[in-house]
């Protein structure tokens, strides 16, 4: 009886690990933040690039939709996606908001100058801090959001033409 | 001689206790952090961007007044709990918590019964 009972239990255990390990080898480990899809943002109060205002959720109310674009003149993928936004800029049910994110304002305004400006808003993250409200952990990141700042669509990477079709289809 | 060992026990740990209880240790929140763009390191052990901008996040929460939990929280709710190296205690992570236990009670069961057969031969 009791080496039935041990048998039993080692079975049991060894099925568990099986199943453990099965379920463990199935679930990709890749990283990303797409819980945060259907969540709302709160408390934003970004700094304005070009003034000491802020930038809050009362301003991302106004619009239908918000794209917030994390950006910086040091990062080499954010010039990849800059043509995208500057067609997206063209749209009328989107409002672009730009988050220069870590970098000098000379660097980011030289930046603007060069490839053009396709931010309806320009606001200013210096040390990186309200990027973590919005769930980035690289640039360039674009949150989509509608004006009850609940979060469509996280783009993580540069911004490309799929990507540009899904927000137009979204927004129309 | 009890009373001798407790009044030193509690001397030696009182540093320890007011530590405790009035500040949180920011190096101990790093350490439960993942960096979630490294390869296996820690918030602590990264000088990555991500990482430096996650210190100065918690740093910065610490001075609000928020306790670890309500860090640990916050930061779940925006990267998913996988961003904490110790899982939290609730329904879905309890077999994590519970196995290791129930494992050791069963394996000192089996290590019972089978030292006692051999008793009883």
């Amino acid at each position: 009886m009791k080496r039935k009972v041990i048998k039993f239990f080692i079975i049991a255990i060894l099925l568990f690990l099986l199943g453990v390990f099965f379920v463990g080898l199935n679930v990709s480990s890749i990283y990303d933040t797409k819980d945060l899809v259907g969540k709302k943002i709160n408390k934003i109060e970004i700094e304005h690039f070009y003034n000491n205002t802020f930038i809050t959720q009362k301003d991302l109310k106004r619009n239908h939709f918000t794209l917030i674009n994390f950006w910086s003149s040091w990062c080499a993928p954010c010039r990849e996606e800059h043509p995208f936004l500057l067609k997206l800029n063209q749209e009328k049910n989107i409002e672009i908001l730009g988050v220069n994110f870590k970098d000098k304002k000379k660097h980011a305004s030289e930046f603007l100058k060069k490839f053009g400006n396709p931010y309806d808003e320009l606001a200013v993250d210096k040390f990186g801090k309200h990027s973590i409200n919005f769930g980035v952990y690289g640039i360039p990141e674009s949150i989509l959001i509608n004006n009850d700042l609940i979060i469509i669509k996280k783009f993580i990477g540069p911004i490309n033409e799929d990507d540009m079709d899904f927000i137009r289809k979204i927004i129309n | 001689m009890k009373k001798i060992i407790f009044i030193l026990y509690f001397l030696l740990n009182f540093d320890y206790l007011i530590a405790d209880s009035t500040s949180i240790n920011s190096n101990k929140i790093f350490k439960n952090l993942r960096c979630l763009i490294c390869q296996g390191q820690s918030v602590a052990d990264s000088n990555s961007e991500f990482a430096q901008t996650i210190k100065l996040v918690v740093k910065d929460k610490i001075e609000e007044g928020k306790t670890e939990k309500e860090i640990y929280n916050f930061l779940i709710e925006k990267y998913g709990e996988w961003i904490v190296y110790k899982p939290q205690l609730n329904i879905v992570n309890s077999a994590l918590w519970l196995i290791p236990y129930l494992v050791l009670l069963f394996g000192g069961i089996i290590i019972f019964l089978l030292f006692k057969k051999r008793g009883n031969r």
